[in-house]
This record gives C-alpha cells, structure tokens and sequence, in this order.
C-alpha cells in the first residue's frame, strides 16, 4: 500500500529497479545487564514493522524505547530472540556523521566503494558526481574537520547510498544538528530521496521530522517497545511543514506519544 | 626566546663558577672546555656517535615493529590480551641493570644486546598508546563497517590502523628519550664503541670534558628525533590535531 505520490517526469540518475523491504514480526530482544547484578534490559518485545520497497516509514517514541535495537536487527547486526526478522542488505546511518577523520570528504563518501573492492579511481568519480548533487561541489578535498555540521551529514549520507544497500537505516540522522540546519536538512533529504528512492526505515524524537519525511509515522512505547499507533502520511510531495493536514497529523502524533 | 635565556645565564653561571672556584677541571669542567673538546674530538665522538645513533635507532625500529605486531595481536584477541597484557606490565619491571650484563654475556659485545635492551625499554611506551588508541575506535564505526559487508581485516585496515597512528607516534616519541639512555646503559654493561663506552672511559682518563661532550651530543640527537618525529605527526597525520575532528 504505497500512499507516496511521485512525479513520473523525475528520472533519477541511478534507480535500483528492485528496491528491498523489511518486515519485523513479532520480534522480542533482550539484553543481558552490563553490570553484574543488574536486570537484563527488553528492548523491544512483539515489535512489528514493514516498511515496502520505496516506502519511507518513520519510527518516533521516547528515549530508550529500543529504536536503534529495531534499525541493528533491521541491518542484521543484532538477531532478535524471538520472531522474524527479514530484510534486505540495509545500510545504516547514524546520528553522529561518524567520517573518518583522515579521509577526505570524496574518500569518506567513497568508504563502502572501497570495501566493496571497487578500483579507487572509479570509486572517487561515482562519490564526487554524488556530492556535487548534493550541492558539495569544491568540497570533495575537504577534510571532515573543515565541513560544517550540515555539509557533514550530506557526506555521510552520500556514503549510505553508495553502499549500493537498496534498505537505508537512518539513526536520528539529524538530531546532532541546530535546529535551523535540521530542518534545511529535512527538507534537502525529502528532495534526495524523491530523486534516489529508496526503503527507508528513519528512527527519530523529531516528531515533525516525521511526519515531514514519512509515508507511515509509527509511534512507539516506552521500553520494551512495540509499536501503539500507526498513521499515514498521504501528503503528496514537495510538502509544507505548514500543510495544515500535516499539522493536524503532528498533533495527533504528539497525543498518541503522550499517551 | 625566554628559554635561550634562561639557558644563557646558566651556562655563564657555570663558567662563572668553574672560573672563580678553581675547581679542578676533571670534576667540573667549564663550558668553554666542553666546547673545545666537542672540537677537538670531534672525529672520536663521531665515530662513537654513529655506533650510538645505530643501536638507538635500530632498536626503536625493532621495539616499534614488536610493538605493532604485539598491539595488533591483543587486539584481536582477547584471549591473548589476558595472557599476555599482564606479561608486558611485567617486562617493565625486569631491572635493566641486572639483565643488560647477562645479555651481554649471551651475545657478547656487538649490537645485539644493544638492541635487545633498547627494544625492551622502548616496547611498552609504544604498545600502551597504540592498544589504547586501538581500543578507541568507535563501536558504531565498526557496526557501520558490517553494514557495508566489510571483513574484521578490512575494518582493520581502513579503520582501526589509521586511528591508531596518533598513538603509535606518541608511543615513539615517548621512546625517543629513554631509547638514549638505555643505549648508554647497555653499552656501560660491555661495549667496544659507542658514546656510553666513550664516557665510561673519559672518566678515569680525566678527560670529564670530553664525557660531556659525548652527554652533550646525545642529548641533542634524542632532541632532534624527537622533532623529526613531531615534524612527521604534523605532516603526515594534520588530521589528528584538529580538534573539531570527529573522533573515530
């Protein structure tokens, strides 16, 4: 059931044709205690997720209420104690930039070219072609250290989608950033991934962020977390932070938290 | 500026005393008798230098290779980290005094002691800093890496030894220092050459001046190490010291 509305004049330069999915169902993950004598810690227990090839759905809930366990089982870097987990190959990207420091800004983007063996050359044009669409042009030498927080994001977004991975795992990718940056950058992810879709599975506090970026807004409980409450987004695209449908789902999105 | 000064009106004081106190040249010589042995003997305390600058520099190398390898192992596993981690803080306190002459009986006069002590003091101020920086890294690095398909080698080699660079220089230059010392003591311990052997046998000689001038000259080759060093950190690793780098 795909609510998102794409303009079918828009080519992107590199669809994958065959965009991934996740499913979680039913999952339960437990923690063993980090100290001797403590309780272990559920994370997550009866999570049920799915997020459709080129679906973007958002994850908010209060702090510790197990989303970034829900984005390492959906990257299978973690398997859940019990229930399925069956995603496709996702890359994950986190909420610190986490660029290398040593690395150039066109070398970082580059990162998982290189693992994947591609020749260094190669590897370096397809990340400098990507960063000057993300309006990095000039900065490819840069080092991390001489990128702004914004520019900073950009670049590791940039690695993500190199990854090839059709699955993007985003971690609060924005939530290190000031609030004025934040949203320039919500606004500029919505414009990339209307030109570069892909399945993504964005964990955030940011309840506008949310809603702003999501074709489903599933709302989480307090730990062990499981999702109480689902709602579409069937705002087309570009949207307004001051659509008042949107505005109205916020709020909505703001009870079912506090609830 | 103020440390040229400072060092002026000490090395004045000092000429100053020698002169005035009439104290015999063999106990203290005057700067100005140090200068002219550097002089004068110049062509002793180079070739003595050399063998020195030798034993010091191949030794650090050997302690810096060991310690890489040592690292590298304890860090990839932590079974050997608790076998052999507890073994390294117990190197350190085997008394150099005591094993330098035993070694020397093993291997006799050559290089290979020499080495062997040099190697043995430098080892643990280079493994330390390096493991430590190891251990650093940042986990959700590593998780990035698997996300990406990477092998634990690969995470290595494009992750955790670049970070690890920094340490691995401090460890260096912290070797820089005791590395000259050690080297003077192993050659205390039985030597046919070298600026500690040079010492040994100004002393009795009553040549005091020129066991300065060889303290003098190794003291201003750890110097110049040291800076060669620091000089390569700026070059080859300006990332490291900026301070508004993300921290891998």
């Amino acid at each position: 059931m795909l609510t998102r509305t794409r303009a079918p004049e828009v080519a992107p330069a590199e669809v994958d044709t065959g965009l991934g999915a996740a499913r979680l169902r039913d999952v339960d993950k437990t923690f063993a205690a980090r100290r001797r004598g403590a309780d272990p810690v559920t994370a997550v227990r009866g999570l049920s997720l799915t997020a459709g090839p080129g679906e973007i759905v958002a994850v908010v809930g209060p702090s510790g209420c197990g989303k970034t366990t829900l984005l390492e089982l959906v990257c299978g870097l973690i398997a859940p104690d019990a229930g399925t987990v069956d995603a496709a190959p996702a890359a994950l990207m986190a909420q610190r930039d986490l660029l290398l420091p040593w690395r150039t800004a066109v070398d970082n983007a580059a990162l998982a070219l290189s693992v994947a063996g591609v020749e260094r050359g190669a590897a370096r044009a397809r990340a400098a072609a990507l960063l000057r669409d993300f309006g990095l042009g000039g900065f490819e030498r840069a080092r991390p250290a001489e990128l702004s927080g914004g520019m900073r994001q950009r670049v590791a977004f940039a690695r993500t989608l190199l990854s090839g991975r059709t699955v993007l795992c985003l971690d609060e990718p924005f939530a290190a950033l000031d609030a004025l940056t934040r949203q320039e950058m919500q606004d500029w992810l919505a414009g990339a991934l209307l030109a570069q879709p892909r399945t993504v599975v964005l964990v955030t506090h940011d309840v506008e962020e949310a809603i702003v970026l999501a074709d489903r807004v599933l709302v989480m409980s307090p730990r062990p977390g499981r999702v109480v409450a689902t709602l579409d987004v069937a705002v087309e695209r570009p949207r307004r932070r001051t659509d008042p449908a949107l505005v109205a789902l916020r709020e909505r999105a703001l009870r079912e938290l506090r609830a | 500026m103020t440390a040229a000064l400072l060092l002026l009106g000490l090395l004045g004081g000092w000429e100053a005393y020698t002169r005035l106190s009439g104290i015999d040249e063999f106990v203290l010589p005057a700067p100005t008798a140090i200068a002219s042995a550097l002089y004068d003997d110049r062509a002793l305390l180079w070739s003595n230098f050399t063998v020195t600058a030798g034993e010091i520099g191949f030794g650090m190398l050997v302690a810096i290779v060991l310690g890489l390898a040592f690292a590298t192992a304890i860090h990839f596993s932590e079974g050997l980290r608790r076998a052999l981690y507890p073994l390294l803080v117990g190197s350190q306190t085997i008394p150099i005094v005591l094993i330098a002459p035993l070694l020397v009986a093993w291997w006799g006069f050559g290089l290979t002691p020499k080495l062997a002590i040099v190697a043995l003091v430098c080892f643990f101020p280079i493994v330390v800093p390096t493991l430590d920086a190891l251990d650093r890294v940042d986990d959700d690095l590593r998780k990035l890496m698997r996300t990406f398909g990477a092998s634990r080698w690969q995470t290595f080699r494009m992750i955790e030894a670049p970070a690890a660079l920094p340490g691995v220089l401090t460890g260096a230059k912290l070797s820089v220092a005791i590395a000259a010392i050690a080297a003077t003591f192993a050659e205390l311990a039985g030597s046919e050459a070298g600026l500690g052997n040079l010492m040994l046998k100004a002393i009795p000689q009553f040549e005091t001046a020129r066991a300065f001038a060889a303290v003098l000259i190794l003291s201003a080759f750890s110097v110049a190490l040291f800076a060669l060093l620091a000089l390569a950190e700026r070059r080859l690793l300006p990332w490291a010291r900026q301070p508004r780098g993300t921290a891998p």
